[in-house]
């Protein structure tokens, strides 16, 4: 039996839902904080 | 772990270290995939199917290390009700969620042509599928408090009683018949070859890198969530 393509779908899986979910929190984690820098300047203003 | 009870003296720290983290862990596990699927020798037995020792096992070690992290915060919101305990287990949650889920997969694929089967109910598969249920559970546990600071005593609890099922998953394959192997790596030493074992341990050591800098990430989504919700109060009050 061809090991390879286990292999690949193995690898593509992990590293694709690893890159996934950093990719998502970053964004969440980005447009919160832009969130609470907007709300700070409105707030001083 | 008081100092950090403060979560402007918390962001203080995460802000610099979350790149360090995530840019250090990719680079550790680039360097240790190519090694692994390039350099590393074949197994005299499963010949170059053991290349997926490199995604599988780190995946299954940060799916338990993950509860175990959820088992720490609850403890420390139980105990001592620090502010960011709650925080850090609802941050843990999903990206353990998502590394057992791989667990599982990396697992049930490298089954296929190694067993003859996708999926068998033994020991070892069965406890890691039900960490991966017991995620969801504490997911869906943490999301019903209104409280986004904290988790419920009812989340808590079901962290710590929930970590029963890590030393079940460690020690199934030594208390049960099963399909998987025995473990390779223990107190007493390693069964694996030097050649295979550093780049294993590069890749957990990177991908537990990756991991801890998205458990930052999401914190401090939430820490900036909270804040958000604190100044839309206040506004409106005023």
């Amino acid at each position: 039996m061809a090991h390879w393509p286990y292999i690949i779908a193995c690898y593509a899986l992990t590293i694709g839902g690893t890159l996934g979910m950093a990719i998502w929190s970053y964004a969440a984690m980005r447009a919160r904080e832009k969130k609470v820098t907007a709300l700070r300047k409105g707030g001083d203003e | 772990m008081h100092i950090f009870a403060n979560p402007t003296r918390f962001l203080s720290i995460a802000r610099p270290l979350t790149p360090w983290l995530f840019w250090g862990g990719v680079a550790l596990v680039a360097v240790a995939l190519v090694q692994g699927l390039f350099f590393a020798p074949e197994d005299y037995l499963q010949g170059d199917l053991v290349r997926n020792m490199y995604v599988h096992v780190p995946a299954a070690w940060l799916g338990m290390a993950g509860w175990s992290g959820i088992l720490v915060a609850s403890i420390m919101q139980l105990v001592w009700r620090h502010p960011l305990a709650g925080i850090a287990a609802r941050a843990i949650a999903a990206p353990g969620a998502l590394f057992t889920a791989l667990c599982l997969l990396t697992g049930s694929i490298w089954g296929r042509p190694a067993w003859g089967t996708w999926w068998v109910w033994d020991g070892r598969l069965t406890s890691m599928l039900i960490l991966l249920f017991l995620y969801f559970g504490f997911m869906a546990l943490a999301s019903a408090s209104d409280e986004r600071a904290s988790i419920s005593r009812i989340a808590a609890i079901f962290g710590v009683v929930g970590a029963i099922n890590i030393p079940i998953i460690r020690y199934s394959v030594v208390w049960w018949n099963s399909l998987h192997q025995a473990p390779s790596i223990s107190l007493a030493g390693s069964t694996i070859d030097g050649s295979m074992l550093w780049p294993l341990f590069g890749s957990a050591l990177g991908f537990t890198l990756i991991f801890a800098a998205i458990v930052l990430m999401r914190m401090r989504g939430i820490i900036a969530d909270i804040r958000i919700e604190a100044r839309l109060r206040r506004m409106a009050e005023a």
